[in-house]
């Protein structure tokens, strides 16, 4: 996954899966990668600690993660566990 | 627990630190859950405290070693069943109240992290309830429990964790710590991603709470006095205090501490007790419990004793009591250091005192209350609502609790509609924010959706109202046992007086009274009063221009209701319905109050208002309420016939200057409005005629019937920043109301048309409609003009053209006052007008030197048709002009 921008849509169903897998991609790759989270109605902890980990290793590999179609429920979940900062957001 | 003098480890910190972040993430998470979802993880953590209760209490019983299995038991239950049965049905997510008659709404956010102390007294009840309280409000919970009930804490703790995270709720929603010290509190306390302390203690924990600079729910010791008032029943009230003060070996901190006795029942109380297995200490063995429970360095109790049985205590203390005594009674004889059993003992040992009077009851159950027992729990035991009323005022607590056991009746729920807790706010007395039984609203932020409410206006005007040639007769219906006629001397000498009188029904007793021809004074009114109460008077007719109604209206007001305070009423206010001052209703005497106008201006003879003049003071005093308007008006133009020229220029602007303002008001509705454009339409029409040709009688009743409808328009829109300069103008310059308002008209019309500095707030306007009003006035002049510039410009000019045509000065300079006076003056102008209620209405909040511009614009008069294009511009042009 070298590309310039990927659109990646994450399965509502298995978010924190979903971003590991993701997170295995990144190697290699460069440039930006959008997530599309439009069926993703709600995450849990597991969800958010892979958005965490998946945060950190783009950090390392200067990707930037870009968050599209995130509902505003998530996007102030987001926001309380201090995550909002560490992505980019397109609706 | 863990050395608490050494520092943290990093490790320790990062342990710390994943916790903090853990409860984070699980309350972020939380915040997606609807109330249905918070419901079905509630009521199976209640189901597994239930089922738990005993293991917990023996756990606890094991590990603490104070307190009664079977009491523990209790708790356990009440934390789970009881409170359920408070917040089951309890609204905590989404909007969780409404009231739709204030259009106010409540939402429910919660706090997010919470870091919880808990107890050893109450430790796994406490640990179920937060538990319970903490899911139903969607926060995270780390709990540090009292490090000798860490084990059955924790495993509270864990039991409550399964069971919600089984049913939905999010991982890591409770964590405890795994060991307990100070260094950790401490550093969770000032965490910042901790939002709340929630610590349930003793004082130390409260103390560091508070002291952290975080929210907190800190609630501490008590010191429960209970007054056993000889009306009480006595048998209810000793079997109550021993329940109480037996349960859990009287480890709740809300239990009776000191019971002060009525000397007369005093005895017989004592017996009670003893019947019932209490042992009632001699003087020696009480000297010797207190010195064996009360540490008495600090004075305050052994932890040794705490929870522990009265056979255990007397065991202790080596004094010889039955086997199966229950608690240990020992009569004080006053409270302080001197007694050292007067303070609280969580321990089945009770203090008593005999009071000789209910004054000394109250006094000595006071000292109690303020021996570490302020704003906790106190008990009264009484037939006598009075007494009960007067203990409730005088003791500080945040539960009073009457005729019950004070620790189970504080924990609410059973013995009353107390809010079921674990946590006694005790208010600022005991340092604490609330005074209230923590519950489930304490862990919630709530926010107010506050609905923009169409805002209740009004349009009231006098029920009868005359007008047109010979409306004069309608005087005939008024049938009166005596009539005061209250006029100014040139009015009488040209026979208007007569008119009238010509004109009340036959018989009609009248009596004239002249009055000095000016603005009216408080002495001219009070000597009208005197006049008014010697002839008994129940009707007034009040036949003059604004200065003799006025006047009318005031001495009315003082005659029905001598009480009232002119000074008091006349005090500044923002909105008429909420002000300060209320006007007097009751009546001593009663009088009708018909006012027959003799000018075409002020409209007085159907407002509310009545204006003073203070000559002390140099200024007007604006009286304004509906009761001063009149009951009748009679708008005959037979009496304006005879008004001079410049009278007739002077009130004519008066009238114009009323409609404008009301029509740019903030209060205008659409019910003024439509007066106030139709009046404006007459005044453009035939102001002009009346003026020129004083004795067209269509030009004159026009006018006189344009004053009173302009009046109908400011009597509900009022006046505006106009009026509050010519009033400060005119008082000072002796110059005419009518000729002061029209100095300033061309000029506020600019104003107020450019776009504010300072807008003014108004529930009753939508948005900044000043400039269009104007511009629609234009239009119904058929003034011309395109843009909404060009017709306030056209409006302006219109308005200088009439006054130019009216003869009247169109400057300050104009009037001979020299520019130093005025300059001198300014200051006070300045500050007498900001004071002036009438630019309350006014479109546009003045400031003080947009005041004093607007001044130093009719000081220089003529220039104001010069408008720029823009808003914008107008204003520039305005303040260099
Ligand atoms: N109550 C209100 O709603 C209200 C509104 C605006 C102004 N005011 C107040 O009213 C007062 C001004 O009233 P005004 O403008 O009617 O003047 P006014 O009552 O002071 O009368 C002015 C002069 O005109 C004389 N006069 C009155 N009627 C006459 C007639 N028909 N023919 C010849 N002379 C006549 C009076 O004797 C007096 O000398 C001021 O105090 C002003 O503040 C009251
Ligand atoms: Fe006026």
């Amino acid at each position: 996954m070298d590309s310039i921008a990927v659109l990646l849509k994450i399965d509502g169903e298995r978010v924190a899966g979903a971003l590991q897998e993701v997170r295995e991609k990144l190697d290699g790759a460069q440039g930006e990668i959008v997530l599309d989270f439009s069926s993703v109605r709600r995450v849990d902890p597991h969800a958010l600690r892979a958005l965490e980990d998946l945060a950190g290793s783009a950090d390392g590999k200067a990707v930037k993660v870009v968050l599209r179609g995130v509902n505003v429920d998530i996007y102030k979940v987001l926001k309380l566990a201090q995550l909002a900062s560490r992505f980019s957001f397109l609706t | 627990m863990t050395d608490n003098a050494s520092p943290l480890s990093e490790e320790r910190i990062a342990y710390l630190e994943g916790l903090v972040r853990q409860a984070r993430t699980a309350a972020a998470v939380f915040t997606q859950c609807t109330q249905e979802d918070v419901d079905r993880i509630v009521k199976p953590m209640v189901l597994a405290g239930l089922e738990q209760a005993q293991n917990l209490a023996r756990l606890a019983i094991e590990e603490t070693k104070l307190g009664v299995l079977e009491d523990k038991v209790i708790k356990n239950m009440v934390a789970t069943e009881f409170v359920y049965n408070y917040v089951k049905d309890k609204r905590t997510v989404g909007t969780i109240r409404e009231f739709p008659e204030s259009g106010l709404v409540e939402v429910a956010e919660p706090i997010g992290v919470i870091f919880s102390l808990t107890p050893i007294t109450n430790p796994t009840s406490t640990v179920l309830f937060k538990c319970i309280m903490a899911i139903k409000t969607r926060n995270a919970v780390i709990f540090s429990p009292h490090p000798s009930a860490w084990r059955c804490c924790s495993e509270a703790v864990r039991i409550m964790y399964e069971t919600a995270v089984k049913h939905g709720a999010p991982e890591g929603v409770f964590t405890c710590l795994e060991s307990h010290s100070l260094q950790d509190n401490d550093y969770l306390m000032h965490h910042k991603d901790v939002r709340l302390i929630d610590a349930t203690g003793g004082p130390g924990a409260v103390k560091a709470a508070y002291s952290s600079g975080k929210p907190a729910l800190g609630v501490g010791s008590g010191n429960t006095p209970v007054y056993l008032e000889k009306t009480a029943d006595l048998n209810m009230a000793v079997v109550d205090i021993i329940i109480s003060k037996t349960f859990d070996n009287g480890t709740i901190c809300a239990s009776e501490q000191t019971v002060v006795i009525d000397d007369e029942i005093y005895d017989s109380v004592l017996k009670k007790f003893a019947d019932l297995g209490a042992h009632i200490c001699n003087e020696k063995e009480t000297e010797l419990l207190a010195r064996t429970v009360i540490d008495p360095n600090t004075g305050f109790m052994q932890p040794m004793a705490v929870g522990q049985k009265a056979t255990t205590i007397a065991r202790f203390v080596g004094l010889s009591v039955k086997p199966k005594t229950k608690l240990l009674i020992a009569p004080i004889q006053g409270v302080g250091r001197a007694y050292p059993l007067s303070v609280e003992k969580l321990f089945p040992v009770l203090a008593v005192y005999r009071a000789k009077s209910v004054d000394e009851a109250l006094k000595v159950c006071l000292d109690v209350n303020h021996a570490g027992g302020l704003g906790h729990t106190a008990v009264i035991f009484s037939r006598n609502d009075e007494i009960i009323q007067k203990f409730s005022e005088v003791i500080n607590a945040g539960r009073i609790i009457v005729n019950s056991p004070g620790s189970i009746g504080a924990l609410g729920a059973v013995y009353n509609d107390l809010v079921p807790t674990f946590s006694f706010g005790c208010g600022t007395g005991g340092g604490n924010s609330t005074t209230d039984n923590v519950n489930i609203y304490h862990y919630l932020n709530i926010k107010r959706l506050a609905r923009r409410r169409q805002a209740h206006m009004w349009f009231r005007v006098p029920n009868q109202i005359y007008f047109n040639m010979n409306a004069v007769e309608n005087l005939r219906q008024f049938p009166s046992r005596s009539t005061i006629i209250i006029t100014s001397p040139f009015l009488e000498q040209i026979g208007h007086v007569d008119i009238v009188r010509r004109n009340l029904p036959p018989q009609t007793p009248v009596h004239v009274m002249v009055i000095p021809d000016a603005e009216p004074e408080v002495k001219v009114v009070m000597h009208g009063v005197e006049t008014l109460n010697f002839y008994k008077a129940d009707q007034i007719i009040a036949l003059g221009g604004g200065s003799v109604i006025d006047a009318a209206k005031i001495m009315k007001l003082k005659y029905e209701s001598p009480q009232a305070d002119l000074e008091e009423l006349a005090a500044p206010f923002l909105d008429l319905r909420k002000r300060v001052v209320q006007y007097p209703t009751e009546k001593t005497n009663r009088a009708q109050l018909i006012a027959i106008s003799t000018t075409s201006g002020t409209g007085s003879e159907v407002t509310p208002f009545a204006v003073l003049m203070d000559k002390e003071r140099g200024r007007k005093v604006t009286l304004a309420d509906y009761s001063l308007s009149p009951d009748v008006a009679i708008v005959d133009p037979q009496f304006v016939m005879s008004m001079p020229k410049g009278l007739t220029a002077d009130t004519g602007i008066d009238c114009l200057t009323h409609a404008l303002e009301a029509g740019v008001s903030s209060y205008a509705s659409p019910y003024t409005d439509s007066n106030a454009m139709q009046a404006i339409r007459l005044v453009f029409k035939y102001l002009p005629i009346a003026y020129e040709h004083p004795h067209d009688e269509e030009a004159r009743s026009m006018m006189h019937n344009a004053a009173c409808i302009a009046a109908l328009a400011f009597s509900n829109a009022s006046v505006g920043v106009n009026h509050a300069l010519a009033h400060a103008f005119g008082a000072r310059f002796g110059v005419a109301h009518g000729r002061a308002n029209a100095l300033m008209l061309p000029h506020v019309i600019a104003y107020n048309a450019a776009v504010p500095t300072k807008f003014m707030p108004s529930p009753y306007q939508q948005a900044y409609v000043a400039h269009k009003k104007y511009a629609t006035i234009a239009d119904l002049l058929g003034l011309g003009g395109h843009t909404i510039e060009e017709k306030v410009q056209n409006l302006v000019a219109a308005t200088e053209q009439l006054l130019d045509r009216l003869a009247i000065p169109r400057s300050i300079a104009d009037l001979g006052i020299s520019k130093e006076e005025f300059e001198r003056a300014i200051p006070d102008l300045a500050k007498i007008a900001f004071d002036d209620p009438s630019w309350r209405s006014n479109p546009r909040m003045p400031l003080v030197n947009e005041l004093v511009e607007l001044f130093w614009s009719a000081y220089r008069g003529r220039g104001v048709t010069k408008v720029a294009s823009t808003s914008q511009q107008q204003t520039s042009q305005l303040q260099t002009v």
